[in-house]
């Protein structure tokens, strides 16, 4: 094959160029997916009451820690992916939200526990309320993850699954940090086993969706 | 002669630059601005570019353990690859950084490739050549010319009714009432001089064929 079949290649790539509008830099994307995301909690803030979102916080001090832990999951979720959607960065990207994430989910978790352990049939509530919650952070997940695939699409990832992975943690930690602006429940600790299945259930979804949409229609 | 001087200093300023001396070299400004140019749509800076490039596409994947034809294979690989994400180089970035980088990755894909396949496949020719196809019978020509040849002297021997008869019926397969007008004698009789035939065949040939 060799440089007779480059030539041809190459010739053939040079007939098809058309100009193309230079992709913004990774920050500047994430800081617009963020944005997006703060709308979104705006929106939230303006429909429902927050003063259960106020009240937790001054009482209950790891749910304090828990929504710092998401809000910085999400962010730093949203400059790895964003990172990792350009073709010469390095994969260690991928690791930049796991700090905050075992942070999140660290605080989350422990407080749950302590909660049972004090209230004990808390469990039946958070139960009950389990569902409504593993809903309302998929349903708020669709539209975030909607549009960081499509953002994600303008971009040229070499790590499909990874990528996807790291969109659906920065999807998923927005999502929760969103529902506690609305959530009437009073308790950091939702069960924590929905949330790590609303989680699992986000990441998947995006892994999934985002291993087959990131790069099989590769743009100019 | 100038030329060739040059053309020396471009590659050895390249590989001082893989070496990690300097990021920025010659070379990779010169095909950073090319790149600029053929992200605002300059075809002959994009040809170019992408013919410039080849070796250093062919170097990174031979680092990452290429070898033989398959280099090329990572070459046509990177340079569609480069094609589809032009738009993600970033000038204030090495061309030559983003260009290794996507060749390494492209190696690599490539190598897992066929790692894969090496465990599915196994390269045996040998084995395929001397597997004995269990139908295969390669004396079967000789064997059936011979009974042939047997049957058409067993033929031969009966008497002119009876070869008649099985000429026409059984080897040539023409219906009684053909086989009648082409021989002048009854159906019946046909019929009668075919059973004895078939008898008298049995007989004589036994289980030879």
């Amino acid at each position: 094959m060799s440089s007779k079949t480059h030539t041809n290649l190459i010739d053939a790539l040079a007939a098809d160029l058309v100009p193309v509008r230079r992709l913004h830099s990774p920050g500047l994307r994430a800081a617009f997916w963020l944005a997006v995301v703060a709308a979104f909690a705006f929106g939230l803030y303006l429909a429902y009451d927050i003063t259960n979102l106020l009240i937790r916080m001054e009482h209950v001090p790891e749910a304090k820690i828990a929504l710092a832990g998401a809000v910085a999951t999400a962010v730093l979720g949203a400059v790895a992916v964003f990172q990792l959607s350009l073709p010469d960065r390095r994969p260690l990207w991928g690791l930049l939200p796991v700090p905050a994430l075992i942070f999140w989910l660290g605080a989350s978790g422990l407080g749950c526990l302590e909660r049972l352990q004090a209230l004990p049939e808390m469990r039946w509530y958070t139960l009950l309320e389990a569902p409504d919650c593993l809903l309302n952070i998929v349903a708020l997940s669709l539209p975030l993850s909607s549009l960081l695939i499509f953002m994600l699409r303008r971009g040229y990832t070499l790590y499909p699954g990874l990528t996807s992975v790291a969109g659906g943690i920065a999807v998923a930690a927005a999502s929760t940090a969103l529902l506690e602006i609305f959530h009437p429940f009073d308790a950091a600790g939702t069960d924590i086993l929905v949330h790590a299945l609303a989680i699992a259930l986000v990441v998947g979804v995006n892994r999934w969706l985002g291993g087959r949409l990131l790069n099989k229609q590769p743009r100019a | 002669m100038d030329v060739m001087l040059r053309f020396g200093r471009e590659f050895s300023s390249l590989s001082a630059e893989h070496e990690g001396t300097d990021a920025r070299s010659s070379p990779d400004d010169r095909w950073s601005g090319l790149m600029v140019a053929a992200q605002a749509g300059d075809r002959t800076a994009y040809h170019c570019v992408l013919r410039e490039i080849v070796p250093v596409i062919e170097r990174a994947a031979r680092r990452q353990g290429v070898t033989g034809t398959s280099v090329d294979d990572v070459v046509q690989e990177v340079l569609s690859s480069i094609h589809h994400a032009r738009h993600t180089y970033d000038p204030a970035r090495s061309f030559t950084a983003w260009v290794t980088t996507i060749s390494q990755r492209r190696a690599l894909d490539l190598l897992r490739k066929q790692t894969r396949q090496g465990a599915r496949e196994r390269h045996a020719p040998l084995a395929y050549e001397s597997y004995a196809e269990p139908d295969a019978a390669t004396d079967r020509g000789l064997e059936e010319s011979d009974n042939a040849r047997i049957l058409r002297e067993a033929i031969a021997e009966l008497g002119e009714g009876q070869r008649e008869a099985v000429e026409h019926l059984a080897l040539r397969e023409l219906s009684l009432a053909e086989a009648s007008r082409l021989t002048g004698k009854s159906t019946g009789a046909l019929k009668v001089n075919l059973h004895r035939a078939m008898k008298a065949l049995r007989t004589r040939l036994g289980g030879q064929i």
